[in-house]
């Protein structure tokens, strides 16, 4: 930290060139991930050979090598294959939380700014409401009340996210609802629907597409979250959260367990969000 | 002032009765079964589930139980356990403390981490400092908490033995738990408090005292610091709400005590009226934190407090 002050100014010229080139490689760095990531997702079998099931208790907690890539797990299975398969589970929860969340919020976000009044206020004092739950509170209490599978999972981090998207859809509809084509589509005696559909809904879009990518982030790591407090997906789905969880009795003999998943799943969040970042610059110049 | 302080206070009152709403129809209305719950798969005749369904209240209309909830909750009665057949309250106060030492601890953290890093990554702006703070707050957020909590077990705990792994006392048990659970808000904190500084620092008033003659590090730590505060005691204030929720997680990856530790056994086994008490109390906490961070925001700020006064 000492050094780190003590450092001469650079010049502004010199650092504008190497900072513009990194963004781009760490971009394409997590474009590169996330193109793995889908692809495990699509076809496991072609990343991670076997069945990720497949108990050898000849196998049991062998660490990483020639054996086993990434090492086993307690039944034996091969920590890769896992993780391999477990891709699927965690694009799926991301990707529907997400559009269940944009579509429910941004929804009731776009009635809201749209008629203002008393449904204004109404939507409003139920995501102050929603608002109330901290961190992954509310999809805790509605994954505990549905119980624990991968579609209650779905609908509990997507309803969570759900206010987010309420709040960012209603803020923009409120700036695109007073714009000039408004006011022309109505004067030309277009009715509600179809100014909101037509004029007011593609305008108001980007900002909660920006906040859908990051969301996709934020709902893997919540469901992680939930699945590690035991209201994840079911045992015999393979899944990242559940194998860090799983691996937490054996950190002090086979650290391979949770530290693959973990890394694995904070590299792809970042990559999601570094693709949010892209997308909001992008956005932001238009 | 008493003004600014009563509205927020009334204002809140219709908030936590629909947070009371919500939990009542996601706890009570959706699928589940409270007395298989209680039996905990022990067989049982149907005049004994009658009977506890009475007990609890469960056989009457679900708008009655309704009122008899909220009736309850503002006598400060939250129910009986279904597992342990203690009033959830007790339950409740006998944890309670844990957990805020951990949030309170955690808030300490985030705040003196984020307000170091926030500011040195805004006074070396677009250096490779800021550029490395800002790569790790990316990794910061990007990071579950457990996670976060399990390395730090594997290096401070049995890595390098200096603390212990899991369970709850003296302070060796607070640290790994506060630093997982500081850390997992410091991200955020740091972010804001680089905005701010580097808003701050683009003032005319900073420029002045440059132009005077002061030494650079002294127009930081007297003068910027202080205008870049009021944003951050914000920050701090509402993570510190999200932390007592955070600690859910956390008091589960260390095994600490706590109304998080209670709310997942509660969970585990279905125990309603515990699950219920206990998000009601964070919900509540979270509020009044919010609550008062708004007045010292008034306080704090004297234009905040003139705008209000008007």
């Amino acid at each position: 930290m000492a050094t780190a002050l003590a450092a001469p100014a650079r010049s502004p010229l010199r650092l504008r060139m190497p900072r513009l080139s990194t963004s781009r490689v760490t971009f394409a760095v997590a474009v590169v991930w996330l193109a793995i990531v889908a692809a495990a997702a699509l076809i496991p079998g072609l990343l991670g050979p076997g069945d990720p099931a497949a108990l050898d208790p000849s196998q049991v907690l062998t660490a990483p090598g020639e054996q086993a890539l990434l090492g086993t797990d307690h039944y034996g299975r091969s920590v890769l294959t896992l993780l391999v398969h477990g891709a699927r589970t965690a694009l799926v929860i991301g990707l529907a939380a997400t559009a269940l969340g944009l579509v429910l919020g941004g929804w009731f976000g776009l009635l809201a700014g749209y008629l203002g009044g008393w449904v204004d206020m109404l939507v409003g004092r139920v995501v102050d409401m929603l608002m109330c739950f901290p961190g992954v509170l509310l999809a805790l209490v509605i994954a505990s009340g549905l119980g624990a599978s991968t579609t209650n999972l779905i609908i509990a981090v997507g309803i969570s996210a759900a206010p987010g998207f309420a709040r960012v859809m209603r803020g923009q509809v409120l700036s695109v609802r007073s714009r000039l084509y408004v006011e022309a589509a109505r004067s030309m005696g277009f009715g509600s629907g179809r100014i909101i559909v037509c004029h007011v809904l593609p305008n108001a879009l980007a900002p909660s597409a920006v906040l859908a990518t990051v969301t996709v982030g934020t709902s893997i790591v919540a469901a992680a979250s939930l699945s590690f407090l035991g209201l994840g997906v079911r045992s015999d789905v393979p899944d990242w959260g559940q194998l860090l969880s799983m691996g937490q009795p054996y950190l002090a003999s086979a650290w391979w367990i949770s530290t693959f998943p973990g890394v694995v799943l904070t590299l792809t969040v970042i990559a999601v969000s570094l693709v949010g970042d892209w997308l909001r610059d992008r956005m932001d110049s238009d | 002032m008493v003004h600014v302080v009563l509205t927020r206070l009334l204002a809140a009152v219709p908030t936590l009765l629909g947070v009371m709403v919500i939990l009542f129809i996601t706890l009570r209305l959706l699928p589940g079964d409270p007395t298989a719950a209680m039996l905990g798969g022990a067989e049982a005749t149907p005049e004994t589930i009658a009977a506890l369904e009475a007990q609890f209240g469960l056989d009457r209309p679900v708008g009655e139980q309704f009122l008899m909830f909220m009736g309850d909750v503002l006598t400060l009665d939250l129910g009986t356990s279904y597992a342990t057949r203690q009033p959830v309250g007790v339950m409740i106060s006998q944890q309670i403390g844990h957990t805020l030492q951990l949030a309170g601890a955690a808030a300490v953290i985030s705040a003196v981490a984020g307000i170091v890093l926030g500011s040195l990554a805004a006074i070396r702006r677009d250096g490779w400092l800021d550029a490395g703070i800002r790569v790790l707050s990316l990794v910061n957020t990007a990071m579950p908490s457990f996670w976060l909590g399990l390395l730090l077990i594997m290096a401070f705990a049995f890595g390098l033995g200096w603390f212990p792994a899991t369970g709850t006392g003296s302070l060796a048990h607070l640290i790994l738990p506060a630093v997982t659970l500081g850390l997992s808000a410091a991200g955020t904190v740091t972010r804001i408090v680089r905005n701010s500084v580097l808003e701050v620092l683009g003032e005319n008033y900073v420029t002045a005292l440059h132009a005077k003659g002061l030494r650079a590090r002294t127009v930081v730590a007297v003068h910027v610091l202080r205008n870049a505060v009021i944003p951050t005691v914000t920050v701090v204030g509402i993570q510190l709400g999200a932390l007592v929720a955070g600690s859910v997680i956390v008091e589960t990856v260390f095994t600490r005590q706590g109304i998080g530790q209670t709310l997942v056994q509660a969970i585990n086994g279905q125990d309603y009226p515990v699950i219920q008490g206990v998000v009601l109390v964070i919900a509540v906490i979270y509020v009044a934190i919010n609550i008062v961070v708004d007045i010292s925001y008034s306080a704090i700020d004297p234009r905040v407090r003139a705008t209000v006064a008007r």
